[in-house]
């Protein structure tokens, strides 16, 4: 995805992370911004299914031609399904970070942790 | 392959001495006709020759043949499948991927953190001397005085320049002198009857440090920067506690910044009874200058192959020796070079008189060759001269930043951190990827077409688009002021047109790679 966008319809956390709920179900990914900073993904670590998650905490490892960098849990839960297509494509976390790049689905523990995420108007506001 | 190594010496066999990437004038802008290289496709020297054919014919058998030296089940019941070419077809296969390559003899090579210097061409005449080239790592103690002897000196300039008293050659990279520090600092504490857990590592720190803390068993936790780029001594004074083992600290770091706070962050790390580790990897900026062991730390490693001068770069050989305080100096590796009283020099390898060392880190003495050039180094220099190539290499430094810190440049790189630096500087490139819509890593690429090798880049992590630059002290100010113009040039064309710098480069040999798909689908096999 060659231009920035940062869909109305998400939540987002400071570290550049999104999420999505529907039906006490969150999906998380990285933002547009934060797959332009990595560059080019190479590899996605994922975590386990069942495995816990923390508001703020790293969960997962992105590994691009740059670095390798943790990716931040916007809201606290346990992980019920992980996008395992990233294994064998990882370019998808560039090409369409709000689609088929989403990482992880996760069943939260906190939904009023929720309350302290950023709409799209606030997050676009702290890239500047 | 068949035969003898090539001569490749002989300056006839080199390219044509009238192409010097230096000197050009103005970089091309994108060639419609791909060069003779770029069209060529890389062969190894596998895929290249023809049975039969060879390099050297060796003479008539003159001795009797005797079938029991090797007994049956060591012997090949069919011969390798090696390469068969003739000798010019050797030569030419080498001299080609040499120039295919970017080197430090045909240009500037500002890769910072990594200390670049033009590496005297008296070390290799030293190194070449037979005695020292032709040396049989078994060759007795007795019958390797004058290595030894070599060893022990340089050990000894090398505990002058750290400023602590005893040191190893063993370890044969910088990564490997970080292992072998931490796992001295591990013996030390588990001699006290300690079990400590945490490492804790600046967020500056190269990528080396926190690899070397998991690879050795312990928890990396990292400290922030304080605003002026040294370590943020609120937060290093929080995370300190009887958990931590170790702070590993470059200093300057990686933002070429030295940390006036040293003494003070000696005595946090001392007071929770951790050990205070040097990453040697940025002496140059103070060689003769100050001394780790002064400022507090119990362990240092050294890059020889950086600060005292080998060719690197292409993968080592490297030398990666340590310097250690007194309470470290029990659990060095064994074995250690003696020297008796009659003035001999022997290899203790005793297990009884080294009961605590934490054993070998590799085979035999370490990489000779390196320390024959390091040695030919320091003492061709002195003292007095490895001063002076600190502080020239600062000056360097400090030239380039206010060379890039004029109007056409500052605003689109300006500087990450502090106004003045040691012997390497981190501009961000934030502004020019936003103002003029190109990255770092086409300004880095762009460079090649000027003929200069790119600075680090994407390092430091905690800068955007980060450009460490280390010119060091055996560039000339020509060479400086022409990357600068480089850089101010490449800035200018992005304004009219960033897709120039955006496909760069146009004249190497290859254009612009892959990454991606060579960290993913890596050919790392060769049919034979």
């Amino acid at each position: 995805m060659a231009e920035a966008s940062y869909p109305e319809d998400l939540l987002y956390h400071p570290e550049h992370d999104w999420t999505k709920i529907a039906d006490g179900v969150a999906t998380f990914g990285i933002t547009w911004y934060a797959q332009d900073a990595l560059g080019e993904v190479v590899f996605f670590d994922p975590p386990e299914v069942g495995s816990s998650v923390t508001a703020g905490q790293s969960y997962a490892e992105v590994e691009s031609v740059k670095a390798v960098s943790d990716v931040f849990a916007p809201l606290s839960g346990e992980i019920v399904e992980v996008n395992t297509a990233l294994g064998d494509t990882p370019e998808a976390i560039n090409d369409d970070p709000y689609g088929a790049g989403w990482m992880v689905k996760v069943s939260l523990s906190e939904e009023s942790e929720q309350e302290s995420l950023l709409d799209r108007a606030a997050y676009v506001a702290s890239l500047t | 392959m068949t035969g003898s190594g090539a001569p490749l010496e002989d300056n006839r066999l080199h390219g044509d001495p009238g192409i010097e990437r230096t000197e050009i004038d103005h970089a091309p802008s994108a060639p419609t006709v791909a060069s003779a290289m770029q069209r060529e496709r890389a062969m190894t020297i596998f895929e290249k020759g023809a049975p039969g054919r060879r390099a050297f014919v060796a003479p008539e058998l003159d001795v009797p043949v005797t079938g029991d030296l090797l007994p049956d089940r060591l012997r090949r019941t069919e011969p390798p499948r090696l390469p068969e070419l003739s000798e010019p077809e050797i030569v030419r296969h080498y001299v080609r991927l040499s120039k295919r390559n970017f080197d430090l003899d045909s240009g500037f090579y500002p890769l910072g953190s990594c200390t670049m210097k033009h590496n005297p061409r008296l070390h290799e005449r030293v190194a070449a001397l037979p005695g020292h080239a032709r040396l049989h790592p078994f060759q007795r103690p007795q019958r390797a005085q004058g290595a030894l002897e070599l060893m022990w000196n340089l050990e000894r300039s090398l505990a002058e320049i750290a400023g602590l008293p005893h040191v190893s050659l063993q370890p044969s990279a910088g990564s490997h002198g970080e292992l072998a520090g931490v796992l001295l600092t591990r013996a030390y504490h588990e001699d006290r009857g300690e079990r400590r857990h945490k490492v804790l590592t600046p967020d500056t720190a190269h990528g080396t440090n926190p690899a070397t803390v998991t690879m050795a068993g312990y928890e990396v936790v990292k400290v922030g920067t304080n605003p002026d780029g040294g370590v943020d001594v609120d937060d290093l004074r929080a995370k300190a506690d009887a958990d931590v083992a170790c702070l590993m600290l470059t200093n300057p770091n990686t933002l070429g910044i030295f940390d006036a706070n040293i003494e003070q962050i000696a005595a946090i790390v001392h007071q929770v009874g951790a050990t205070l580790y040097y990453d040697g990897a940025n002496l140059n900026a103070v060689m003769g200058v100050t001394r780790p062991g002064d400022m507090g730390f119990d362990i240092v490693h050294f890059n020889l192959h950086k600060t005292f001068t080998q060719p690197h770069g292409g993968g080592g050989p490297g030398s990666g020796p340590i310097a250690v305080s007194d309470r470290i100096e029990p659990y060095l590796p064994r074995p250690v070079i003696v020297r008796g009283e009659d003035g001999t020099f022997d290899l203790d390898e005793g297990s009884g008189s080294r009961a605590k060392s934490i054993g070998r880190l590799r085979g035999f003495q370490g990489n000779y060759g390196c320390f024959v050039r390091s040695y030919a180094y320091i003492r061709s220099l002195g003292a007095e001269g490895l001063k002076d190539a600190s502080e020239v290499a600062v000056l360097n430094a400090n030239y380039l930043l206010a060379r890039l810190s004029r109007a056409g440049v500052a605003e689109y790189l300006p500087l990450a951190f502090g106004k003045l630096c040691m012997h390497e500087f981190v501009l961000s490139g934030a502004p020019m990827k936003k103002e003029l819509g190109i990255r770092t890593l086409d300004l880095a690429k762009r460079l090649l077409d000027h003929g200069f090798h790119p600075p680090t880049i994407y390092f430091p992590l905690l800068v955007d688009e980060a450009v460490l630059i280390e010119p060091t002290e055996t560039e000339t100010r020509e060479t400086l002021d022409a990357f600068a113009d480089a850089v101010a040039e490449i800035l200018r064309e992005a304004a009219d047109d960033p897709e120039l710098a955006r496909s760069a480069p146009y004249t190497t040999p290859v254009r612009r790679l892959d990454e991606a798909a060579a960290a993913k689908r890596p050919v790392i096999r060769q049919p034979l």
